[in-house]
């Protein structure tokens, strides 16, 4: 087509609105959701929980109960020296559904005598896993669809039944998650408080959560078919859990309760405590909203903030789209080049110091060297003084050695003559 | 020899059934003495300390049938991020059967409500500290006849029931304190335990007291004479330490009477069912058959060891002083008078004029070498 003509096309194409039509019969796409969910049966499903609270409040038990089994847990010591994350993971598998969770447990949470600490490991955790899809997202060659996500989707904050409001470390901490991860906060060991406390209870932890800025997970209220129960399950939160999974005979029926000898609490008695409410709002109706929450939100949060720190913008000065790649590229080279003029530095710098070493011990050396010159000419020196001595001690020995043999010689001679006046000169003479 | 069989024949009669009561009378001690002490009225300080929200000012309303915590004031968690540990002070005076006591309750708010909690008991072992001081400045003091005990006899730690055992901060206080004052832990909130779960944690407690050596409170041994139940309940009283505690402040209508207890969908908690926990045996324990002894041991134990020390601490000072000026006369060392201190001034200056002249001459010897 000539120039013109591609013109007006792309502009018809452009500025057409959406036009709804009706279908003369059934074409069959009324089962793309079924695809959709035979192929996430086929790949199976990911869910990733962290428990945060102290040591004791009861995470493990909850867990087992929601999930009707036993997760193998030794009970953890009061006494580790920070708090560290523990994550395990399991594959469970309800009809023909397969889900790949993964626990994470904080150990040691509470237990300090200094808590300013504690929510570090917790915060690092949770950027770690974020830090990894980053990387597995950016690389070139990438298999997104064979990853294991293991970014955290759910966060249960196990507050201590009190009865009065939130402990302090509570608040720090949650404020601390709440831009990072879903957090549904929970009352754990809530056969402790009566139901009048626990109404008291409720207000109390959710008016200091909304005056402090905690942005708690809210059940969405956007789709019809949940929106309804969800908006009502947000008005019980916290949830007041009890956790068992020990069987006690009520009526005719075996249930999970905790036996006390002033009656029996029921976990799946909904006067009794609120765990059939969570297990309804985390697995069997909001599981894949909290999915696509940390994926949609915290997660883009996160690798926005990453990226801006790295450089990146979304546009050019000049408003053309910024190639990813360009712009990693050239990081890259940056980063490179900067890594290549340290080493650079470095190495001048050892270089340099070589030398100076060097020069310190030839100088070392040549300071020896004189010294030993030196030494020998003093050496040299004494000798020859000695000589001359030895020399003069020689000479004065000859002269006076023949001093003597002349004294003798003469003395003889005088002998030999008689008088006495020369023997005196010739004394004085020796003399 | 004739009198001590008369005497002895006597007291034989009275001990035959007592047709003739001769007795000297001493006997009637006991009643003079309880006489005595109902006119003058009894003391007692009791300390409650242990985190937030562990029902202590509940248990102390229940243990003492009254409110002394009506209009408290509790603090948000953002205020207690940094809290600092207070101390306050209750004092009620209540009567029984003509028996009065003035009772004062030390309160610790804040304690290990903070995100730091670095030396947090500083401040109670400063308050238990300068009860002490007080006391012993008194004591010593001219006028003693109106001597106010406020030294702490007891001192409750309320350790959470939500944990495995103790946690670091707990074994960190008590050790601080089983010195100075008499600790009794408590297991707080006991209804949120199951019994065989009571029985673990308390097992677990003690095992730590022992392995960390932590010196709590021991019941005094029974004497050998009592009769078997008594000492049955003794030992049974002192197996189930550390108490497992409930409080409540409200009545409760159960099986037709009315108790102190807890309310739940699932049944009544009753504080005073020896079957739901075991706040009877701690007030019987605190009140009805153990106080004195907390007293006594308060003043002949840990009392007396801080004086020893305060008295070993002054007088090494002193000794290293020639001369201070002790507030409290100390008795032990007669104060020297005026006369006396003269002369050893005296005594002293010469000695030093002495130790000079001798440097002087030995620095002249060493010369003329």
């Amino acid at each position: 087509c000539s120039h013109s003509d591609c013109d007006q096309f792309s502009l018809h194409i452009s500025n057409e609105d959406k036009r709804n039509l009706n279908l003369g019969g059934h074409v069959g796409f009324d089962s793309l959701p079924d695809q959709l969910v035979s192929k996430s049966v086929t790949q199976g499903f990911c869910f990733n929980i962290l428990c945060v609270g102290e040591t004791g409040i009861g995470k493990s038990t909850l867990m087992n109960t929601l999930f009707n089994t036993t997760f193998e847990n030794e009970e953890a010591s009061h006494y580790q020296n920070g708090v560290y994350l523990r994550p395990r993971t399991y594959d469970l598998q309800e009809s023909n559904v397969h889900l790949k969770l993964t626990i994470v447990d904080t150990v040691g949470f509470g237990d300090q005598i200094n808590k300013e600490e504690s929510y570090k490991p917790i915060v690092d955790y949770i950027d770690t896993q974020f830090e990894n899809y980053l990387q597995e997202e950016l690389k070139i060659k990438r298999s997104l669809f064979n990853y294991h996500d293991t970014r955290i989707h759910i966060c249960l904050y196990f507050i201590a039944p009190t009865g009065h409001s939130l402990k302090s470390l509570d608040l720090v901490t949650m404020k601390k998650l709440d831009s990072k991860v879903n957090i549904i906060p929970i009352i754990a060991k809530a056969d402790t408080v009566s139901k009048s406390e626990l109404h008291k209870f409720k207000i109390k932890i959710m008016s200091e959560l909304v005056s402090n800025g905690v942005q708690i997970y809210q059940f969405p209220t956007d789709d019809e078919a949940v929106s309804e129960i969800n908006s009502s399950m947000n008005a019980h939160l916290p949830f007041a859990v009890v956790g068992s999974t020990e069987e006690v005979k009520v009526g005719n029926k075996m249930v999970r309760a905790r036996q006390y000898p002033w009656g029996i609490v029921q976990v799946e008695n909904e006067s009794h405590c609120d765990f059939v409410k969570l297990r309804e709002m985390l697995i069997r109706v909001n599981m894949e909203d909290l999915r696509e929450q940390t994926h949609a939100r915290h997660y883009e949060l996160y690798r926005r903030c990453k990226l801006e720190e790295m450089g990146f913008k979304d546009a050019d000065p000049d408003s053309q789209p910024f190639s990813l790649q360009e712009t990693y590229e050239a990081k890259r080279k940056e980063f490179l080049g900067e890594l290549q003029h340290k080493e650079e530095e470095m190495r001048q710098m050892f270089v340099s110091k070589v030398k100076e070493t060097e020069a310190e011990l030839k100088e070392k050396e040549r300071e020896l060297h004189e010294k030993f010159e030196q030494l020998k000419r003093m050496h040299q020196e004494e000798k020859r003084k000695l000589e001359e001595k030895r020399r003069d001690l020689e000479e004065d020995m000859n002269a006076f050695n023949r001093r003597k043999m002349a004294a003798e010689t003469l003395q003889a001679q005088s002998l030999q003559g008689s008088s006495q006046q020369p023997l005196k000169k010739d004394k004085d003479k020796k003399k | 020899m004739s009198t001590n069989v008369r005497f002895k024949s006597r007291l034989m009669k009275s001990e035959d059934g007592g047709e003739e009561k001769q007795y000297v009378g001493f006997a009637t001690l006991p009643n003079q003495v309880h006489r005595k002490s109902v006119k003058k009225g009894f003391d007692f300080t009791l300390m409650v300390a242990g985190e937030s929200g562990l029902g202590k000012s509940t248990l102390v309303n229940s243990l003492f049938l009254t409110d002394l915590y009506k209009d408290r004031k509790l603090l948000n968690a953002e205020e207690r991020i940094n809290q600092t540990v207070e101390i306050i002070k209750h004092t009620v005076d209540i009567e029984e059967k003509g028996v009065k006591l003035k009772l004062t309750i030390v309160d610790t708010p804040g304690f290990g409500d903070a995100v730091n909690n670095n030396e947090c008991w500083k401040p109670i072992t400063d308050y238990i500290d300068q009860q002490f001081e007080q006391y012993f400045r008194d004591e010593s003091g001219l006028n003693r006849k109106n001597i106010q005990d406020n030294r702490v006899h007891c001192c409750l730690y309320f350790i959470p029931p939500f944990g495995h055992g103790l946690r670091p901060v707990d074994v960190e206080f008590m050790k601080a304190l089983h010195e100075k004052v008499n600790v009794v832990p408590l297991i707080a909130k006991a209804d949120c335990l199951m019994p065989v779960e009571v029985k673990k944690l308390k097992d677990r407690i003690r095992e730590e007291i022992d392995k960390f050596g932590i010196k709590v409170y021991q019941f005094p041994d029974c004497d050998s004479d009592e009769d078997d139940e008594f000492k049955q309940q003794d030992k049974e009283l002192k197996e189930s330490t550390p108490f497992a505690v409930i409080g409540s402040n409200t009545v409760v209508e159960a099986k037709g009477q009315r108790v102190r207890g807890r309310l739940y969908p699932w049944g009544i908690v009753e504080v005073e069912n020896q079957s739901h926990c075991d706040f009877v045996k701690l007030r019987n324990m605190l009140i009805r058959t153990h106080m004195h002894d907390l007293k006594d041991v308060t003043c002949d134990v840990h009392y007396e060891n801080y004086r020893a020390q305060c008295i070993q601490q002054m007088t090494s000072k002193l000794t290293q002083e020639n001369r201070m000026d002790s507030p409290i006369p100390i008795l032990p060392l007669p104060t020297p008078d005026v006369e006396t201190e003269k002369l050893i001034k005296m005594k002293d200056e010469e000695l030093k004029r002495m130790q000079e002249m001798i440097q002087k001459m030995q620095q002249q010897m060493h010369e003329q070498d």
